[in-house]
């Protein structure tokens, strides 16, 4: 098939035949082909000279890639919680009988098929879902009809309403970071007239400490880094926001990107790296064209590239990947393994990044919100930077609110504010839980709102969903766990078989026939989990789990029907398939003789 | 320099760069193990050789020993949770022990009596895996894959052949050979690959030798694994 021959090179041309962009090939052929055909996957592996067996494992590794025909609308309803609470199920039903399908099936015509898919960063303003990769917002009854009827006449997704296509910042609340003016350059400068010695020492000052969830100290990063043996060092930037709930790194992609990259600069002068990569989740593939114009504009300002400022030998240029689907690809190593072109594995630590890191390198990873607060060490110092937050845990935190609130956004607080402060400022009321730092976070329930949003408390990677008293918290969890399994990479036991075995327990107990028995099997699963997996995937996957059967264990028990032993399947049910067969409607037939199986 | 670290409370020597798991085997002392081979760098995708070093779980097999390390292995605690890792393998696919031409020479069964387990305990997932029986002298049978991945990695890194690789992800991840048919009679595996001969369990089989050594008389129908595997490595 010459067409396939013709894309395939193409798209190996703009990445010079090299097989670390391999992810990055495999999404330029199926943006022309629509999915990745079997001869589409040999012809990449020819044109690469790679084996085809490991083209076929990345492209079957990511979600947002299809190695199966799918239709020309490839519509994604974002599942998380908020969007579930926001109705996001029955719109999919809606749509879904509007244009004639089943939910996961391509349409007899090949024109559309409906599913969906994890959180996509719009929890202030959803439900959202994703058309052909592009994301709708504040989807409603009225969007809904107009999507049908889009569909049906196949007007092309670019040709669809552009007020579809918005996206707010909802920034509610301002503080050092988002309340302050920026001029590009200006942290760089500052950094630069200290020197890259003297610059890595305020750094050491400000103790700030990673955004990103495990809140470990940048500083010694950096210096692990720059002491590292090697010469072609890297800093990366994690802009895989792929943690159920928040988006604050959206809104800094989108506002702040000029902080993000001087970071990045910083995080150069400091280390000594060259090579900077942004590793951008595809749910914020629409902020690539005006993020590849900030970077154009720094080039041309001198603020990247060759002889940064006229400084010889400071030279550091970014380039951008694009992720597929795959929440794992935010744990570091998994991300360096993505970044290389292969399946989304996290890898064996030690050796850690900063020692062997992309291709072998020294590397930094830093999240999106770290780098962008290291311009503000350096336009204050690190000693200034040190006096806001804690002791413990310095400087402000964006926080991603949404759920039961009168105003989801970003709201930015200095680390130490109490749970119930960020509630009273987003105007929640009958609050019954939050779920502080995603789905892998903790469910924080009313007798614990004086806590506070740190790392040596609660701490966050910027997640905080709110709970008002209708919800239900197994049904919380419930989504949280569904996630997992959806996102687990299955490279170890522990998390593979321990992530599909909860939903198990959790679908059970969602259809009435769960037991006490079963609450015991979940503890002994969520333990091997926590104990035995490769990753944090693993080790925080139950704790939706762990802490609503802590704090809201009514929930579980009341959908039992005896907190005994109870089978796991209705046997008059099984016996349908008889009953029909033989065409018997007697009470005879029925097990419990009153003509009807139990709902 | 003679440097130790204590495993169950008895000394064991180890030299620099050297893992939990091989200063143990070196040391003749067994750690559980299923994805680990003595030739291969250390994977840590089975996690059956996971430890407490000084109180946290790790995987013995890819941990550095350390001086002075307290590391526990045969305790009641981690061979519990041993015991529910191999049922977890044994619920994720289709072992039917009784039928399997692996019986008695397989990893996976030795070390289910090895870890004393006698029932799964959770709910068999019954996935569907057609077998492979296209290749003239292998036959492939999918069910009893538990993704140790050697076969990949003798493939990849001895053979220099690429056979195999895993596709998708999670609890869909599964097995792929190199061809677009999918079908091993269209790659260029040989009965004489590395990758041929260590499946640790039933999935790589040579056709016509099958029950040539009868049951009862292999590997592990007389010692156990952890007799067998320190013969082996001594």
């Amino acid at each position: 098939m010459p067409d396939i021959e013709r894309v395939v090179h193409a798209a190996a041309a703009r990445y010079e035949h090299d097989a670390t962009q391999l992810l990055q090939i495999l999404i330029a052929v199926q943006d022309e082909l629509g999915y990745l055909s079997p001869p589409a996957l040999t012809a990449i592996a020819t044109t690469l000279n790679i084996p085809r067996s490991r083209v076929q494992g990345v492209a079957g590794f990511y979600s947002f890639l299809y190695t199966e025909p799918v239709g020309r609308y490839r519509i994604l309803f974002a599942d998380n919680i908020t969007d579930r609470m926001l109705g996001a199920p029955l719109l999919l039903d809606e749509l879904c009988r509007k244009l004639w399908l089943e939910r996961g099936k391509l349409s007899e015509d090949g024109l559309v098929s409906i599913d969906t898919t994890s959180c996509t960063g719009l929890c202030d303003q959803g439900p959202a879902l994703l058309v052909n990769g592009r994301v709708v917002t504040r989807v409603d009854h009225r969007r809904i009809n107009r999507i049908a009827e889009l569909v049906r006449r196949q007007v092309p997704v670019e040709d669809w309403p552009a007020e579809f296509f918005h996206i707010d910042d909802n920034i509610c609340r301002r503080d050092a970071l988002l309340g302050t003016p920026f001029k590009p350059g200006s942290a760089l400068i500052a950094a630069m007239r200290l020197g890259r010695n003297d610059w890595l020492q305020e750094m050491h000052k400000s103790k700030l400490r990673g955004r990103g969830g495990a809140g470990f100290t940048t500083a010694v990063k950096w210096t692990g880094c720059r002491d590292a043996p090697g010469q072609q060092k890297v800093i990366v930037c994690n802009a895989y926001e792929g943690e159920p709930g928040t988006f604050k790194d959206r809104v800094l992609l989108n506002s702040f990107a000029d902080h993000v990259f001087e970071g990045m600069t910083l995080a150069s002068w400091a280390t000594g790296a060259q090579l900077g990569l942004v590793y951008l989740r595809g749910e914020y593939r629409y902020l690539w064209p005006a993020l590849h114009e900030v970077l154009e504009r720094r080039r041309a300002a001198g603020l990247l590239g060759k002889a940064i400022l006229g400084t010889p030998g400071f030279d550091f240029d970014i380039q951008f990947h694009l992720g597929a689907g795959s929440y794992v690809c935010g744990e570091e190593t998994a991300l360096l393994e993505s970044l290389e072109g292969k399946r989304g594995t996290p890898r064996i630590r030690p050796p850690f990044p900063v020692v062997r890191g992309y291709l072998g390198r020294p590397t930094v990873v830093n999240n999106v919100e770290t780098l962008a607060k290291t311009c503000l060490i350096a336009l204050q110092g690190g000693s200034a930077f040190a006096a806001t937050g804690t002791r413990q845990s310095t400087g402000t935190k964006l926080l991603s609110v949404s759920g039961d609130c009168a105003a989801p956004g970003i709201y930015e607080y200095p680390f130490g504010v109490s749970i119930a402060k960020v509630l009273d400022d987003c105007g929640a009321s009958d609050t019954q839980a939050v779920q502080v730092g995603g789905a892998s976070g903790m469910m924080m329930a009313t007798y614990e709102f004086h806590r506070s949003i740190a790392c040596e408390d609660v701490p966050s990677a910027g997640a905080f969903m709110v709970f008002d008293s209708s919800r239900d918290p197994f049904e919380i969890a419930h989504n949280f766990v569904d996630f997992f399994v959806h996102e687990s990479c299955g490279f170890c036991t522990p998390c593979r078989l321990g992530t599909t075995l909860l939903k198990g327990y959790m679908d059970k107990i969602a259809r009435g026939y769960g037991a006490k028995v079963d609450l015991a099997d979940i503890d002994w699963v969520n333990r091997l989990l926590k104990n035995a997996s490769h990753c944090g995937l693993g080790t925080t996957a139950p704790n939706p789990v762990v802490d609503t059967l802590v704090k809201f264990r009514p929930a579980y028990e009341r959908r039992m029907q005896s907190l005994d032993f109870e089978p796991a399947f209705d046997l008059d049910a099984e016996l349908e398939t008889a009953r029909r067969l033989t065409g018997r409607a007697d009470p005879a037939a029925y097990l419990n003789g009153n003509n009807e199986a139990r709902p | 320099m003679n440097r130790e670290f204590m495993l169950d409370g008895l000394p064991v020597a180890f030299t620099e760069g050297q893992t939990i798991l091989q200063a143990a085997r070196a040391a003749g002392r067994y750690i559980p193990s299923l994805c680990w081979h003595p030739d291969f760098p250390p994977h840590g995708s089975c996690k059956l050789c996971i430890v407490k070093a000084n109180g946290r779980h790790v995987s013995a097999c890819a941990l550095p020993a350390r001086e002075g390390m307290e590391v526990e292995s045969d305790t009641p605690e981690i061979n519990g949770e041993r015991r529910a890792l191999l049922q977890m393998l044994f619920v994720e696919g289709n072992h039917f022990c009784p039928s399997c031409e692996k019986s008695g020479n397989c990893q996976l069964q030795a070390q289910a009596y090895e870890l004393e387990m006698t029932s799964a305990r959770f709910d068999y997932l019954f996935p569907v895996r057609p077998v492979d029986a296209s290749h003239p002298d292998i036959l492939l049978d999918f069910n009893r894959c538990i993704f140790c991945e050697l076969c990949v990695r003798a493939s990849r890194d001895v053979d220099g052949k690429h056979i195999f690789a895993l596709t998708e992800r999670g609890i869909h991840k599964h097995l792929v050979v190199n061809a677009e048919s999918g079908r091993l009679s269209d790659t260029d595996f040989a009965a004489d690959d590395l990758a041929a001969h260590i499946c640790p369990v039933g999935v790589i089989l040579h056709k016509r030798v099958g029950f040539q050594r009868p049951i009862g008389q292999r590997d592990y129908d007389h010692e156990p694994i952890s007799q067998v595997a320190m013969e082996e490595s001594s």
